[in-house]
């Protein structure tokens, strides 16, 4: 089996009184697509800062390719190989689309400590934000300012700037939300591309994308795991059924 | 961009009539010129953190006064310092006092970083006010300029006014094109980055407290050498050089002419002087009207005097 790229054991987290996420614990191996879903208010998004390190953890360990990496900052996470994207559009909004991109790409230098030169004549950084761009479908609008996209645009700079880390392992917190059908069925192409060479833990409430893309799957409710395994299996959990994917569909 | 070769034009225009300036006026305007250019340099590196990096200090005067008063500390009584080993003294002393401040002050955010560079400066102020190391609250006079030999020749005399002028005017034009690189370059890029969004900077893997402290230390260090001339052309040094008053000016130099373009700090280092004349002309109460303009200026010119000639350049060139 390949190489597990994300181990994350009996992770939890609370806010005050309130367990947010509660002893998860999950894998993701290269070149595999774990999805977390779960309802509104689930812990998701707290358990992806957790590993992301926004957030630090109340207990539990976060290991990455085996080394522990609980609780280091996220300037260090994601110099380890660790590319996030945000539910909550978190760009640069005064900036074009292309600096969105390559100050991402510009994060792998060594340093920026870097004082005479322009950084627009790094040729391997440009590089990888053009490439980053087209990726997300934004060729052509390179010369924008983001705040004058419209937000589905925001969205694919979003995932620009996560690629544009060229991460190993990427936490993606709904990169489909607030997309168009079009852009949406693009990003969905896009991460079955990028599965192939990387892990990927997908957060996500298109349950068509999720069934499309996932190898595993895991189910939060109120912070815990309810479920987790193939996607047959989740689809079949009566459990799951009652807490999330029957009845009316429990989209936002 | 159009815009930007129109600046480039205006530049190029208003450097030649500052070159030329001492042919034609007299040496009232060529001092009152060669002040408004220390004052440009100062609030160019107030501009480097407030305008670029987001960071609101209220405590910069502290490194504009250190690096005056390391011209009075650095030459012997009644003689004159080394011109090119004060200069360095004053600018590096400067950076490293902004280093230490700023190892502090840079963890804090928002209204805390406000606080915590006005609360160093005062300890600053204080030492320089209350102790004997420096004259204390009278200062120090400079009785003799610093002395520019080199090797038995002497380029320029500090003490000729017209000499002083066109030093000034070069250290201003250095600074400025060296900041503007410096904003062009992959650290100032950074530093733009944390202005806008510190949080997802760090997403993105940057360590965002050493880019900010070095941003401080520059700024510190480019406000030490305009603390230098500043000393050098009064002829004297005091503790008001340090203090809160002075950073609040230069703080309103920055925002009057226009937070985040190099141009605006110049603009609103000009405006500033200018007003000040002008309006202690017409009363004595003077500060009401300078109090009144700079409230209408945030009112109406959000962007600053600046924002009138290029209302779209905000963090994207000098
Ligand atoms: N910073 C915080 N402080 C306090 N409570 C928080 C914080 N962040 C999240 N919570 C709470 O933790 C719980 C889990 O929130 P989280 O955002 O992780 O859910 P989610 O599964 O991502 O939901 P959604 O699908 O709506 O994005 C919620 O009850 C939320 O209100
Ligand atoms: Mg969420």
């Amino acid at each position: 089996m390949a190489e597990v790229v994300l181990a994350v054991e009996r992770l939890s987290r609370n806010f005050g009184g309130l367990a947010a996420v509660s002893g998860v614990s999950l894998e993701c191996r290269m070149g595999e697509v774990h999805a977390v879903i779960g309802p509104n208010g689930a812990g998701k998004s707290t358990l992806i800062n957790m590993l992301s390190g926004d957030l630090p953890p109340t207990s539990g360990t976060v290991r990455l390719r085996g080394r522990d990496v609980t609780g280091l900052t996220a300037d260090r996470i994601s110099r380890l190989g660790v590319g996030r994207s945000y539910q909550k559009t978190n760009v640069f909004l005064p900036f074009t689309v292309f600096e969105n991109a390559r100050i991402a790409a510009q994060s792998r230098l060594a340093s920026s400590l870097r004082f005479f030169r322009p950084a627009t004549a790094l040729r391997a950084v440009n590089e990888a934000a053009e490439r980053a761009i087209a990726a997300a479908g934004l060729e052509g609008r390179e010369g924008a300012t983001v705040a004058s996209l419209s937000h589905g645009e925001q969205r694919q700079v979003e995932i620009a700037m996560t690629l544009a880390t060229d991460p190993t392992l990427l936490l993606l917190d709904e990169p489909l939300a607030g997309m168009g059908a079009e852009e949406s069925a693009r990003i969905v192409a896009l991460l079955q591309r990028l599965a192939a060479d990387h892990a990927m833990l997908l957060v996500e409430h298109d349950m068509d994308a999720v069934f499309a893309l996932a190898d595993t799957l895991t189910v939060m409710v109120n912070g815990v795991v309810l479920e987790s395994g193939t996607p047959e299996r989740i689809r079949s959990s009566q459990a799951v059924q009652d807490a999330y994917l029957g009845g009316d569909e429990a989209h936002d | 961009m159009r815009s930007d070769r129109a600046a480039t034009v205006l530049l190029i225009v208003v450097l030649l009539a500052l070159v030329a300036l001492p042919a034609v006026a007299g040496k009232y305007y060529v001092q009152l010129a060669t002040k408004i250019l220390i004052m440009a340099v100062f609030a160019m590196s107030l501009d480097l953190l407030v305008g670029y990096a987001g960071l609101v200090s209220l405590g910069h005067a502290a490194f504009f006064g250190f690096g005056a008063y390391l011209v009075a500390l650095a030459a012997p009584q009644y003689q004159a310092a080394n011109f090119w080993t004060s200069l360095p003294l004053a600018v590096g002393g400067a950076a490293l006092l902004a280093a230490a401040i700023g190892f502090f002050a840079v963890r804090t955010q928002g209204v805390y970083f406000i606080m915590v560079t006005l609360a160093f400066a005062q300890m600053v102020y204080y030492v320089f006010h209350d102790t004997k190391i420096a004259g204390g609250s009278d200062g120090i006079f400079i009785d003799v300029r610093p002395d520019t030999a080199l090797f038995g020749w002497t380029p320029f005399d500090l003490a000729n006014f017209v000499h002083l002028y066109f030093v000034v005017l070069a250290v201003f034009v250095a600074a400025y094109l060296v900041l503007r690189v410096v904003l062009a370059s992959p650290f100032g890029r950074v530093v733009q980055g944390i202005r806008v969004n510190e949080h997802r900077m760090k997403s993105l893997g940057f360590p965002t407290f050493r880019y900010k402290l070095v941003a401080f230390t520059i700024a510190g260090a480019v406000a030490g050498l305009a603390g230098y001339f500043g000393a050098v052309q009064y002829g004297a040094v005091n503790p008001e050089m340090l203090g809160w008053h002075l950073s609040g000016s230069v703080l309103m130099m920055v925002i009057l002419g226009g937070m985040g373009t190099l141009a605006g700090a110049v603009i609103g280092a000009a405006a500033f002087l200018l007003l000040e004349l002008v309006f202690q002309g017409l009363s004595e109460h003077w500060q009401l009207l300078m109090g009144t303009t700079i409230v209408l200026v945030a009112l109406f010119l959000p962007n600053g005097i600046a924002g009138l000639a290029w209302p779209l350049q905000r963090g994207r060139s000098g």
